[in-house]
């Protein structure tokens, strides 16, 4: 059965998509708005972080106990996040109850109140997740690594500080949201079962009078020190590792994303086989495809004993170098049976569904299909990737460690 | 929501013990199979804690007929999502892929329950369970979970830590190992499961052909009877930023009719949105978390309550945890709490369903602990039944305020908490 997508942007910029799933009984939305932390002004980083907590302290007609009470009644499942690049609302429910969930969160990105009174509160709140990262050296590594490898502010995340939170203000908030919670430039995926016609009615009725508003350019600031430590009182070192790769909308991801997969993805894949399987040397490791718009990036991690993290970090950057050599048949066979199954069974999905063509919007101004995926995937061969290989050979490498001893970096990184 | 899938539940039984269980979804886009053994940490002694776990990374570094890269590069060539886990009872072995790959999932898998435990990968893979202890001692909640199972459940079996220490890891022989998988893997202890869309006779006789000639042993668990010991543990932890406590106290069984009260309950006191402690604490900032929710296991069951937030707070927060608990056993919860409870978790276990993954782990979960199985309709059906009294019932057969705590972080003291 061919894969249908509809789409629609209304005259203010935004753009509804929706994937059908009539074998679903439910439904779901994720909705990606411009108001990402790269956003954030210098001196008040985490403001968007805190303007997505205020936004759920009462908006349209409830105050934040009766939208809980509201979206659970629903049997609505919601998440909110912020990234670098957005605001992201997302939620699963029966889809009887997809308008009524919709309207709900209309309110939330249009109408809210930002009470002035609960501001102490959702600074609060904001604290809790920058010292949740403190405790956390893993996520710290990943975190670092971001901010190493990319100019501020593509590679910050959404935390702040403790200092840069305490200067934040219910104006500031309420700023942010002017400028950064507009129609053009969100994206509104849904998936499950639905009717087009009405849904879309519904969305024009929720959403076509918002008004657009035009935001500034990102600055892009200074490049960071390519290798940064932390000392740690701990038993482990962890370890980041990027280097450059091609974006998501880049002709060349498909070859750079089975590289990687050849890298990271499964049990039989060469740093779970060379850094754990073999030597045994720590339990996690991997590699990533990490994009933004118009650029791209390889990271990957390991956690390890301090007295063993030279050598899984010589392992690690000895595979990565390996990578350019060349990928084998039987290698990439793997890799594709992985990637399909895995297409198949986002039809499982309708959350799943819902945030795949909404990201593929962002990147790519349209939605590929599963079968324009599959097909890109079944036309990967091992002289296409080692092509790509040969052309973007790993290197320049940022390296981020965490842990008791500094280590010995690659030369040539610096 | 409706459930309008034909879905069939079938069951077969090989004349060695194996019971091999299945949901058939003939509109499932996938297939997931497991097997589920009834041996975790509870089944260890002193001399070999952790045994169970290890036993589990074991389990995958090859037979007589695999190596472990062949093991690996087969999981991967049928494109599947597979590994396992391992709890205080349990050890699960799951493969999730497409339907056309069943056959040679069931191949893989069944095999696989029939390991080497060569003395090299087993050296070798020592070194990855020490550092997937180092990994878990470095990072939230410092393992207060395991900490507080032992505080809670004392000599008792529960209270038997999952991966073991550094010490018992290191001084674990493939001897040893291989002693207990002898004494733990017998055909009757173990249950080959599917969902999704499952060919069945097929299941059935491909496990007859591969399994059937598995040697059949008794297997014994002890249940003893259980004193939860309501203590107070401190750990500090200076390097940690947060405090991290855990509470626990007795609820319903795996097969008590009350755990679904007892899971609503849960929910209006301690869900991570929209309950109790939610709006009290985590709301205003005071905690970075604070929930509560029920567990089962064989013969026993918890509540835990979980809380991280800065030292400072933490004396204020345990006590407006503790009033909490006791203002629901004072005057219980209200009939809109109640509702919104049901419909949330309602919701939840539909949309779970949807996944052929989750099923899987819901039907073989039911079938191991409770022999049962129930649909989801059924499923949902039971807590929508959950009335005020039930929870009530609840509130008064479990105190929720008659609890365990131990706490892990920068703090060196903790005032007795008030009942």
């Amino acid at each position: 059965m061919p894969q249908e997508i509809f789409t629609h942007q209304f005259n203010n910029g935004l753009v509804l998509l929706a994937e059908p799933m009539d074998w679903l009984e439910s439904a779901a939305f994720t909705m990606l708005l411009p108001a990402g932390c790269s956003r954030d002004p210098e001196q008040f980083a985490g403001l968007s972080n805190v303007t997505s907590e205020m936004l759920q302290r009462g908006a349209g007609s409830r105050d934040s106990r009766q939208f809980v009470e509201a979206i659970e009644n629903l049997g609505v499942d919601g998440t909110s996040g912020v990234s670098n690049s957005h605001t992201t609302f997302a939620a699963a429910m029966p889809a009887t109850n997809l308008y009524e969930a919709l309207s709900i969160y209309a309110d939330l990105i249009r109408r809210p109140w930002f009470p002035e009174d609960q501001m102490s509160e959702g600074l609060q709140v904001c604290l809790q997740e920058v010292w949740a990262l403190e405790d956390d050296p893993a996520q710290q590594a990943i975190v670092q690594l971001k901010k190493q490898h990319y100019r501020d502010p593509w590679g910050r995340s959404c935390q702040g500080t403790e200092e840069s939170l305490a200067k934040i203000t219910i104006d500031d908030v309420r700023q942010q949201f002017e400028k950064t919670y507009h129609p053009n430039e969100t994206i509104i995926g849904i998936a499950g079962k639905f009717d087009w016609a009405t849904l879309l009615d519904q969305v024009a009725e929720l959403f076509e009078d918002w008004k657009p508003f035009q935001n500034g350019e990102i600055q892009a600031g200074v490049p960071q020190e390519k290798y940064w430590h932390k000392k740690c009182d701990s038993t482990q070192t962890h370890l980041g590792v990027a280097y450059d790769s091609v974006p998501y909308r880049h002709p060349d991801y498909y070859q750079a994303r089975g590289a990687v997969g050849v890298l990271s993805d499964g049990m039989s894949s060469r740093l779970f086989t060379e850094v754990r399987e073999r030597r045994g040397l720590c339990y996690t490791v991997y590699a990533s495809m990490h994009s933004l718009q118009d650029r791209g990036s390889v990271l990957c991690y390991a956690g390890t004993s301090t007295d063993r993290a030279q050598e899984t970090l010589d392992v690690m950057m000895a595979e990565l170098l390996r990578l350019s050599q060349g990928i084998q048949q039987n290698e990439l066979d793997r890799l594709k049976a992985r990637v399909k199954s895995s297409l198949i069974m986002q039809q499982e999905s309708s959350r799943s569904r819902s945030g795949s063509v909404a990201v593929d919007w962002y990147y790519l101004g349209r939605v590929q299909t599963m079968e324009e995926i599959s097909q890109k995937i079944d036309s990967l061969t091992c002289e296409s990737i080692n092509s790509f290989l040969n052309r973007h050979q790993a290197g320049n490498f940022t390296i981020v460690t965490l842990g008791e001893n500094a280590l010995e970096v690659p030369v040539g990184i610096s | 929501m409706r459930w309008r899938c034909p879905l069939e539940f079938r069951e077969a039984t090989l004349s060695n013990g194996l019971e091999i269980v299945a949901e058939c979804n003939p509109r499932a886009y996938s297939v997931g199979v497991a097997y589920f053994v009834n041996t975790g940490s509870r089944d260890e002694t002193d001399d070999i804690a952790g045994v169970s776990h290890f036993l589990e990374h074991m389990v995958f570094k090859g037979t007589p007929q695999r190596t472990a890269d062949d093991v690996n590069r087969e999981l991967d060539e049928i494109g599947s999502h597979s590994n396992a886990y391992t709890s205080e009872e349990r050890t699960v072995y799951y493969s999730n892929l497409l339907p056309e790959l069943q056959e040679r999932a069931v191949d893989l898998l069944s095999d696989l329950m029939r390991p080497s435990l060569r003395e090299n990968d087993f050296n070798t893979e020592k070194q990855v369970i020490i550092e997937e202890i180092y990994k878990y001692e470095d990072q939230p909640p410092f393992g207060a979970h395991e900490k507080c199972m032992n505080a809670h459940f004392g000599s008792h079996p529960l209270g038997r830590s999952i991966l073991g220490t550094v010490e018992s890891v290191t001084g674990l022989t493939s001897d040893a190992m291989r002693s207990y998988f002898e004494r733990r893997y017998s055909p009757g202890n173990m249950t080959l499961v599917a969902a999704g869309r499952v060919e069945f006779e097929q299941l059935v006789a491909q496990a007859e052909h591969l399994c059937g000639g598995w040697q059949s042993f008794e297997t014994h668990r002890e249940a003893p009877s259980l004193a939860p010991r309501n203590g107070r543990e401190i750990f500090v932890k200076d390097s940690a930023v947060q405090q991290y406590v855990v509470l626990m106290s007795r609820g319903p069984a795996a097969t008590d009719n009350d755990r679904y009260a007892a899971r609503v309950l849960g929910a209006v006191l301690g869900d991570d949105s929209g309950s109790r402690l939610y709006w009290d604490l985590v709301e205003t900032g005071l905690a970075e978390y604070a929930v509560l929710a029920s567990h089962e296991f064989q013969g026993a069951g918890i509540f835990m309550a979980f809380l991280c937030c800065t030292p400072e707070q933490t004396v204020e927060n345990l006590d407006r945890i503790q009033g909490i608990l006791s203002a629901a056993e004072q005057e219980g919860i209200t009939e809109s709490e109640l509702n919104q409870a049901k419909n949330k978790i309602a919701s939840q276990v539909v949309l779970a369903s949807e996944r052929a993954s989750n099923r899987l782990f819901a039907v073989g979960s039911g079938w191991t602990q409770r022999r049962e199985y129930r649909t989801v309709k059924e499923t949902v059906d039971a807590y929508q039944a959950v009335t005020l009294d039930d929870v009530r019932a609840v509130l008064d057969n479990y105190q929720l305020t008659q609890n365990t705590m131990v706490a892990v972080g920068p703090l060196t003291d903790l005032p007795d908490l008030a009942g």
